[in-house]
């Protein structure tokens, strides 16, 4: 008798600190969140946009057909959740999505959602519409999309040429909100209306945006927070000492440098700080079209001269990533394993070794000690530009490359790149989402537009579609890694290193996941919520 | 005096015409435009999107047509849209002058405040211990950059207080409106006050030694009034020189001032506008400024004839 009095004392007592726990734990609801944010966006219009300036404040005006899960930091195939799709099925030839719309979902006017808000979003995209977007930099994500039909007002299937599993990636992206029809482009730049958890309230150019809670979401009690409001500080130190002040509850995604997250965890101890992966690469553009850079000897040297752990040591303090085109694992889901990435030429861990073999490869294109080959590395003037430019100068020193630093303006980089007006670069890459189709195609692809270098292989090009059409993941995996090598023995654009930055926030600040392979696709907020 | 306003007026015209010349050209000789932001902010070039969107914000146009269209729509009082925001350009710049407003005239009067009564001890003291103390004081002042000392400033305040003097659009008390305006105002004030110091030092050495002031104190007036009634008024010219450039250099420093502070105000809104090349914003900027520095040397000059009697403007 006393053991089971012991016993339910015992049950009474762990139901007592469970139920403690999930108390503390309970989201609260009401608070409005404070943020900084890096700089002020051009608009506020999430299709125009290419950088997650954008994507920050506005993802939570909006909702996808389908998103990442928002708590799970790697974006992956099998993190896909429902948003204003209920479902999705894939036809028997793989070449048509079919979306069942879920209902009832009103646009912050009022208005109800269809699945015409559907076509005509997709419509903008693919330049079919009459209205057009003002820029229109992902256009290339839907190449493969015949048309969107709508079947009745809450089913639409997307027709496409060929199969594309990764159709679902891009349109998981927080690049890919749904707009609606009845609002024209040029007022989604100023005043965006969308579904989701929180309404535009104004954007105040370089000074503040404001968000607030939308009570008729259709997503019962969320989302948690009365608003979000960002303060938009271009000053970075400026910025950190408002959140050591606590000024801010949060600070801007990704934002935090290696260096500057030391001093952030001095200053504020209890703050919250996570380092992830921004799936951004360093790599290196050479002009094959002209000399000297049209030797492939001169282009192999410069890939073996690297030491790419020098460039991670004293940029990053150890704390970036090593890999070839696709971000590496374990964050990145399509990089190549550590054990054949070594193979590449380039890629030892013997870097005496590398820089030897450069050394003959150089030789054998006429330069040695007493004949240097004088090079100018162009890049943006950035300081994630510059640095590595930098050491990079300092490297090919040891090839017998003498580098000179040509910094280019922003407004000119761009342009300057696309006209082949430079012999060496040195660029970053970013991938809104981490997916072979969205890399290879943009970067690499014969004509691409962002294909700088001019790269273009034929039989390539034919594994870049073996690959998108590949349903079974882990054979299309095989298929990228063996690209992935290609790519970076044939010097197509040398990767040095894939980037991490820091995120930091306040503790009460509770329900926030950075991802891990991606910068631009969890920023719905519509659960976090504050714990004061 | 009335044939000479009228040629100063005239005067000034002539010269916001050829500013608005200067600004509108040399914009249009820095290398790329809007497009070439947008276009490099997504990485990608499509040369017929480019040349759409060229088209549409009308700077496809030859350069005389686009600098007509801009000063016929200044004389009618429409600045035009901001390319970035697409708002009528007056609204962009209209709530952003009294922020700057505030802080510049708070700045000058904390320079005028300051660096006059310590240039005048500092001259009368000359060679004592407070005078070092004051040429120290304003020799750092003219070599800290005020980027830095507003860092400085933020750290000091967050290290020491917890707290951080950054831009309160609604201050509630007199603690935040202080923190809001004077204190950058005196970060950008400092360089400014500790020149006019050494200008009152130097103007004010230099008539100290005057036979009049000898006389002044022979015939038995106070320090004071020898000092600041028949000294300071003789030094004053120089002095307000220096104000009046100083006004117009202000901006300059106002620039750091406001993005350290993250204040937002005119100064920041320009360099901003420049570098998306918003050449509605710049413009309309530039001679906004322009027309206050042409103004400011305009009541310089006259303040002359307020200081001393001897200079009259005649025709």
């Amino acid at each position: 008798m006393r053991s089971v009095r012991a016993l339910a004392a015992a049950a009474a007592l762990s139901l007592l600190a469970f139920s403690t726990t999930t108390f503390a734990g309970e989201p609260k609801q009401g608070g409005i969140l404070r943020m900084y944010h890096r700089d002020s966006p051009a608009n506020a219009s999430i299709l125009e946009g290419a950088t997650y300036s954008v994507n920050v404040p506005f993802m939570g005006v909006f909702n996808n057909l389908v998103i990442y899960d928002q708590h799970i930091a790697q974006n992956s195939p099998d993190t896909l959740r429902p948003e204003l799709a209920e479902s999705w099925s894939w036809g028997s030839d793989n070449k048509r999505l079919t979306f069942k719309l879920r209902q009832g979902v009103k646009w912050h006017d009022g208005k109800p959602f269809t699945s015409a808000d559907v076509k005509c979003t997709f419509d903008l995209l693919m330049g079919k519409s009459q209205q057009k977007l003002r820029q229109n930099p992902r256009k290339a994500w839907y190449s493969d999309v015949d048309d969107v039909t709508p079947n009745g007002d809450f089913e639409v299937s997307f027709n496409l040429k060929r199969p594309q599993p990764s159709l679902l990636a891009m349109l998981a992206s927080g690049y890919t909100p749904i707009y609606p029809c009845h609002v024209s482009p040029a007022d989604m730049r100023t005043h965006p209306i969308g579904t989701g958890p929180y309404k535009f309230v104004e954007f105040k150019a370089n000074e503040s945006i404001k968000l607030t809670r939308n009570p008729d979401y259709w997503k019962k009690d969320l989302p948690y927070l009365d608003g979000i409001e960002y303060t938009i500080i271009p000053n970075r130190s400026t910025a950190i000492l408002a959140f050591v002040a606590g000024k801010f509850d949060m600070t801007f995604p990704t934002h935090i440098t290696i260096p500057l997250l030391k001093d952030i965890k001095s200053q504020a101890p209890n703050a919250v700080c996570v380092v992830e992966p921004t799936n951004v690469s360093t790599n290196i553009i050479v002009n094959s079209t002209s000399a000297p850079f049209d030797n492939i000897d001169i282009r192999r040297a410069m890939s073996l001269a690297l030491d790419r752990k020098a460039f991670v040591d004293i940029l990053f303090e150890g704390q970036a990533d090593i890999g070839g085109t696709m971000l590496p694992p374990p964050q990145g889901i399509w990089g190549m394993p550590k054990d054949k990435l070594q193979t590449i030429p380039g890629y030892g861990p013997d870097v005496n070794a590398n820089r030897e073999e450069a050394k003959k490869l150089m030789q054998k294109a006429g330069y040695g000690p007493d004949k240097h080959l004088a090079v100018k590395v162009s890049t943006r003037n950035l300081a994630e530009y510059r640095d590595p430019a930098v050491i990079l100068i300092d490297q090919l020193k040891s090839i017998y490359i003498d580098g000179e630093l040509d910094v280019v303006e922003t407004a000119n980089w761009f342009p300057k790149v696309a006209r082949k007006d430079y012999m060496l670069g040195l660029n970053l890459t970013g991938n809104s989402v981490d997916d072979p189709d969205q890399s290879f195609y943009e970067n690499y692809s014969c004509g691409s537009e962002r294909n700088y270098t001019n790269y273009c292989n034929k039989e390539i090009e034919k594994l870049f579609d073996l690959q998108s059409q590949e349903i079974d993941i882990g054979k299309r995996k095989q298929l990228v890694w063996d690209i992935d090598q290609k790519l970076q023995e044939d010097v197509a654009r040398p990767i040095i290193f894939h980037a991490r930055a820091g995120t930091c926030w306040q503790p009460y600040v509770k329900g926030v996941t950075i991802m891990s392979n991606s910068s631009y696709n969890g920023f719905r907020y519509e659960d976090v919520w504050l714990d004061k | 005096m009335f044939a000479y306003l009228v040629r100063r007026l005239f005067l000034m015209l002539v010269t916001l015409f050829g500013i608005s010349v200067v600004i509108f050209f040399l914009l249009r000789i820095v290398p790329g435009n809007i497009v070439d932001i947008l276009f490099a902010a997504a990485g990608y070039v499509d040369p017929a999107d480019k040349v759409d969107l060229e088209k549409q914000l009308g700077i496809d146009q030859p350069l005389v047509v686009q600098y007509l269209h801009w000063i016929g729509g200044l004389l009618r009082g429409d600045l035009g849209y901001s390319y970035v925001s697409e708002k009528p350009a007056l609204q962009e710049i209209l709530p952003r002058i009294p922020i700057t407003a505030r802080l510049a005239g708070l700045a000058l009067l904390f320079s005028a405040s300051i660096g006059i009564p310590l240039g005048v001890i500092s001259a009368v003291k000359q060679g004592s211990r407070i005078d070092y103390a004051l040429r120290v004081l304003s020799l750092s002042g003219l070599s800290l950059p005020s980027f830095w000392l507003g860092l400085l400033v933020l750290t000091a305040s967050v290290a020491m207080f917890g707290q951080m003097p950054i831009f309160n659009p609604n201050p509630q008390s007199f603690a935040e409106a202080f923190a809001t305006y004077c204190i950058p105002a005196m970060v950008v004030g400092f360089r400014s006050s500790a020149l006019t110091m050494r200008i009152t030092r130097s103007s004010m050495l230099e008539v100290l030694r005057q036979d009049y002031i000898r006389t002044a104190r022979a015939k038995g007036a106070s320090d004071a009034a020898v000092n600041y009634h028949h000294a300071l008024k003789n030094a004053i010219l120089p002095v307000i020189t220096v104000i009046g450039i100083e006004a117009a250099f202000l901006i300059g420093g106002l620039i750091v001032t406001e993005t350290v502070f993250n204040i937002p105000g005119v100064a920041r809104f320009l360099v901003e506008a420049i570098r998306w090349r918003d050449y509605p914003i710049v413009q309309n900027l530039v001679m906004f400024i322009a027309v206050v520095v042409v103004f400011a040397n305009f009541t310089v000059d006259m303040l002359y004839a307020v200081f001393d009697p001897r200079i009259r403007y005649t025709d």
